[in-house]
């Protein structure tokens, strides 16, 4: 039973998660079971607001009820991994290891193998990690652990830039959008448009089991795609959307909100694929215009003004348009 | 039992003996052969409980290593010149994560230029990452080495780098002892992990550490390289105990008692040179030579011990450290602080360029004499070299150098002496 | 496996210590390639090229005047040519008997392997002819390192290309030998 059967559906509104409860406790989500592991733990060190510290506890706590609690993670470089063990502490409460920055799939491959070696088939692997470890340094060791369909689940944390060094441009930082390596300034400000890397997509070309997007919008969709990866072996591909306040400019309050606008406008699609097929898609319940999702990021302010860039919003346009026909996402 | 067999063969057999159960590999020459013989042993069954992963890359290969040894089983791979280079990451956080992995080092050159053939700049080039560095003189000693190195990765829990010459001793045949599955066994123990990845006492590995402790986590790794200063004699003389013969230790001397002149050198060239010294010896030289096998931790006490009433010590290295002359030379050095003897240093057999008992006399006969300049590069081509200084201060387009060099010596691309 | 490495099993075979190993010039198809073998009742200890053959042998004859084949080779040093020539026929009659006292001899190695393994792979043939003009092994040894290392079916065949060669090679010398007196 995929996320696509479930029974109940809940349409987040505002910022407000519809409670759990209305619902029979075997219907609440992972986070309101009170045996949640609560892997990721409070007292980390991430922002106000952080997409990614959000995703990583429903992503991690699901993958953990899924698994009966044998599950180890290891973690890339990056701000989760920084901000959730800041010496001498840890915010995890599972087995975890963080190497480098462009090895996480490549380490869990070797996690992987040893829990073979032992005999202890129960045991599951989840890689973790930013975009920047996932679609640039890391790619090559992802795409190794796709072709070998190693039994690992990995899930890439997209905040659309190198967030822990200081905003960096990465091969997942959407046209237009400004970072210290993209200034707005110039003929051309911001990311250039025609270039980006879609490592969804990628993914599904190495036919591996499982693909999915996901976003801290819709945190049970999340939590359920999750659940679900854990029941299939082999190589899983979760791509979940993650809102920095402080890269993208947006206020901490309004992380879920944006990344609902992300989902809503059709820039961010949300769908499921099997060995290289597209086998589900979450439609679009109302469809904004890019530019509500545009304008409330200070990273894209350049394009709003006196003169809006009219030009390059409608290019934007333009590709939630081919989203949204390519996975019939109004259908 | 006693085989007639190829270099990296024995080391197979060797790794299987030591119940491996992850073992990584990304093809480079020359170190192939050994993990493809590892590669049939586990498709086969004839290894058992063991999972062989083929990766994209050598960096992925240590990287796997690095899941797997954390995940707590006893892991391997192997890797030769730019594939430890492009692994260097990995080779450091292996280090800082106090994971006992052993690898295979088939020394070769790294480039550019490119070059498939022996020479120690590789294994060098990754000496102050904190791994154990160990180098095998013969094939027999490649073999033995690693036994050793995983009961000494364990120990400490520290990996472990065994390097061997690329081609005079991965691809050459040769007589060796394989010991059997037993004595293996009561050597080397099942490994039990310092840390270890269980969902039944979760740890969280590789945290970052600031300046208010980073300073005494190196220090501990310092510490832990002087330990194995007294355990790899240990090892090596429990081995020698159960196996009937002596392998590894921290160095080797030979005929070097009552020598004025001691030669030291790493790995394979010693049996050379050990040659040219009893050719001499029987001549009335008084002439010795000391083979280093730990190179990391590196030996002061015992260089010292050896070398002290020695009139001149030659220090034969495989190795360039590019605009100051020798690597090892540093280290015998600083094993001489305050010894007042002469030193010398010979680059030879960059590249693969074949270090011949002619050269070696030659050079030893110039050692005694004290007409050796400081560093010496050994048969260097004379000619080759004014040639192309004189095009590239004529010219300023002059091309690869190369290129060059290699249509300057026609189109055979290496000579032999 | 090459030649050097199937004699150095032979050897080893007879309790002595062989080392076998390959050259370190270029290696690509269509260069000339150079494998060594160094036989010795001790541990061979030297790691140097061959730079001294006792004994030489040339597996592809179009080598004879490209490259300086016989640099090395000391007076009376055995060599074994793989043609189906004579050494008349190929004009090396004068040359061996020159000077250095080569003890030369031809085998049509590739023609045995044609017959005997359906291959123009003549290492079998050459040794079994190596066995014969030179006594360092026995063809028995040679027969056995064959036998360990190749699969049954082409072990056999080998087997069968090298005894035939150690035949002929050893009638060759009685022939030499024969003429020299």
């Amino acid at each position: 039973m995929g996320p696509q059967d479930q029974q109940i559906k809940f349409y987040q509104t505002g910022t407000f998660t519809v409670g759990n409860r209305l619902l029979a406790e075997n219907q609440r989500s992972v986070q309101a079971d009170m045996h949640r592991t609560n892997s990721l733990n409070s007292g980390h060190r991430a922002c106000q607001g952080c997409g990614e510290a959000l995703g990583a506890r429903y992503a991690i706590d699901a993958a953990m009820m899924a698994t009966a609690n044998q599950l180890i993670a290891v973690n890339a470089t990056g701000c989760l991994e920084v901000f959730s063990t800041p010496y001498p502490e840890t915010s995890w409460q599972i087995p975890w290891i963080h190497s480098l920055f462009g090895n996480a799939a490549a380490v869990a491959s070797g996690v992987a193998a040893a829990q073979r070696a032992l005999g202890r088939s129960q045991v599951r692997v989840i890689a973790q990690g930013g975009d920047g470890g996932t679609t640039d340094i890391g790619f090559g060791c992802l795409s190794g652990m796709f072709e070998r369909n190693d039994d690992v689940l990995y899930i890439c944390y997209d905040n659309e830039a190198y967030m822990n060094t200081g905003v960096q441009r990465s091969s997942a930082t959407p046209p237009a959008a400004r970072t210290a390596t993209t200034p707005a300034v110039g003929p051309s400000p911001g990311n250039v448009f025609g270039t980006g890397k879609n490592v969804p997509r990628i993914a599904m070309a190495h036919r591996i089991p499982y693909v999915a997007t996901a976003s801290v919008s819709n945190l049970r969709d999340l939590e359920a795609k999750v659940t679900y990866a854990m029941t299939i072996e082999g190589a899983r591909y979760v791509h979940i959307l993650v809102p920095c306040p402080l890269g993208w400019g947006t206020a901490p309050e309004d992380t879920i909100k944006i990344a609902r606008l992300a989902v809503e406008s059709g820039l961010f699609p949300l769908f499921e694929a099997h060995h290289g097929r597209v086998t589900s898609r979450t439609p679009i319940r109302r469809q904004v215009p890019v530019a509500d999702y545009l304008k409330p990021q200070k990273r894209f302010a350049h394009l709003f003004g006196k003169t809006p860039d009219t030009e390059r919003i409608a290019r934007v346009q333009a590709m939630a348009e081919a989203n949204i026909a390519e996975y019939a996402l109004l259908d | 039992m006693l085989k007639q067999t190829e270099g990296s063969r024995a080391v197979a057999e060797a790794i299987a003996l030591c119940r491996p159960q992850v073992i990584c590999a990304y093809p480079i020459t020359p170190q192939t052969h050994i993990v493809e013989g590892l590669g049939e042993m586990v498709k086969s069954g004839e290894l058992g409980g063991c999972e062989f992963i083929n990766v994209e890359s050598e960096f992925a290969a240590l990287s796997v290593a690095i899941g797997a040894s954390a995940a707590g089983v006893r892991t391997y791979t192997a890797t030769s010149s730019q594939g430890l280079l492009f692994m260097a990451e990995a080779v450091y956080n292996a280090a800082g994560l106090g994971l006992p992995i052993v690898m295979t080092i088939g020394n070769r050159a790294i480039g550019a230029p490119i070059n498939i053939w022996n020479d120690h700049s590789d294994s060098m080039s990754m000496r102050d990452a904190g791994w154990i560095q160990l180098y095998a003189e013969t094939n027999q000693e490649a073999l033995d080495l690693h036994i050793q190195a995983f009961r000494l990765a364990e120990e400490l829990s520290c990996p472990v780098m065994v390097c061997m010459d690329g081609f005079i001793l991965t691809h050459a045949y040769d007589r060796v002892d394989v010991p059997d599955q037993q004595e293996v066994d009561a050597y080397l123990p099942r490994y039990e992990p310092r840390q270890i990845l269980d969902p039944a006492d979760p740890v969280s590995i590789g945290a970052m550490v600031g300046p208010e402790a980073f300073m005494e986590v190196r220090y501990l790794s310092h510490h832990k390289q002087l330990r194995a200063l007294t355990l790899i004699p240990q090892l090596a003389a429990e081995f020698e105990k159960r196996f009937g013969r002596s392998s590894g230790g921290l160095i080797r001397t030979y005929r070097s008692d009552d020598a004025e002149t001691i030669v030291v050198a790493l790995g394979s060239v010693n049996g050379t040179i050990q040659e040219v010294v009893d050719e001499m010896r029987s001549d009335g030289a008084r002439i010795g030579s000391v083979s280093i096998c730990s190179f990391r931790p590196f030996p002061l006490a015992p260089l010292r011990e050896a070398l002290k009433n020695a009139k001149r010590v030659v220090v034969l290295e495989k190795c360039l450290a590019v605009g100051l002359g020798g690597i090892v030379s540093d280290g015998v050095r600083k094993s001489l602080s305050g010894i007042v003897l002469n030193g010398y240093t010979v680059i030879a057999g960059l590249g693969g360029r074949a270090i011949t008992r002619g050269s070696l006399r030659r050079l030893f006969e110039d050692a005694q004499r004290d007409e050796l300049e400081q560093v010496t590069f050994l048969d260097l081509n004379a000619d080759v070299v004014s040639a192309q200084l004189e095009r590239e201060s004529n010219a300023r387009r002059t091309g690869p150098t190369a290129e060059a060099i290699l249509r300057r010596l026609g189109t055979v691309a290496s000579s032999i002496g | 496996m090459s030649g050097a490495e199937i004699l150095s099993v032979a050897a080893f075979l007879e309790g002595r210590y062989a080392q076998a190993f390959p050259s370190f010039g270029s290696e690509r198809m269509g260069a000339p390639v150079m494998a060594f073998c160094r036989i010795d009742d001790k541990e061979i200890r030297l790691r140097e090229p061959v730079l001294a053959p006792d004994a030489l042998i040339i597996q592809d004859q179009t080598l004879l005047h490209q490259v300086d084949l016989f640099s090395g080779l000391p007076p009376r040093g055995f060599v074994l040519l793989n043609s189906v020539k004579s050494l008349d026929e190929l004009g090396l009659a004068g040359f061996a008997r020159g000077v250095q006292h080569y003890r030369m001899c031809t085998l049509p190695a590739t023609e045995l392997a044609l017959k005997y393994v359906g291959r123009a792979v003549p290492n079998a043939a050459l040794l079994g002819g190596f066995a014969a003009i030179t006594g360092v092994v026995k063809l028995a040894s040679v027969v056995a390192a064959i036998a360990e290392k190749f699969p049954a079916p082409i072990a056999e065949r080998n087997i069968a290309a090298a005894s035939e060669a150690f035949e002929l090679a050893r009638r060759s010398q009685e022939v030499t030998n024969a003429q020299a007196d």
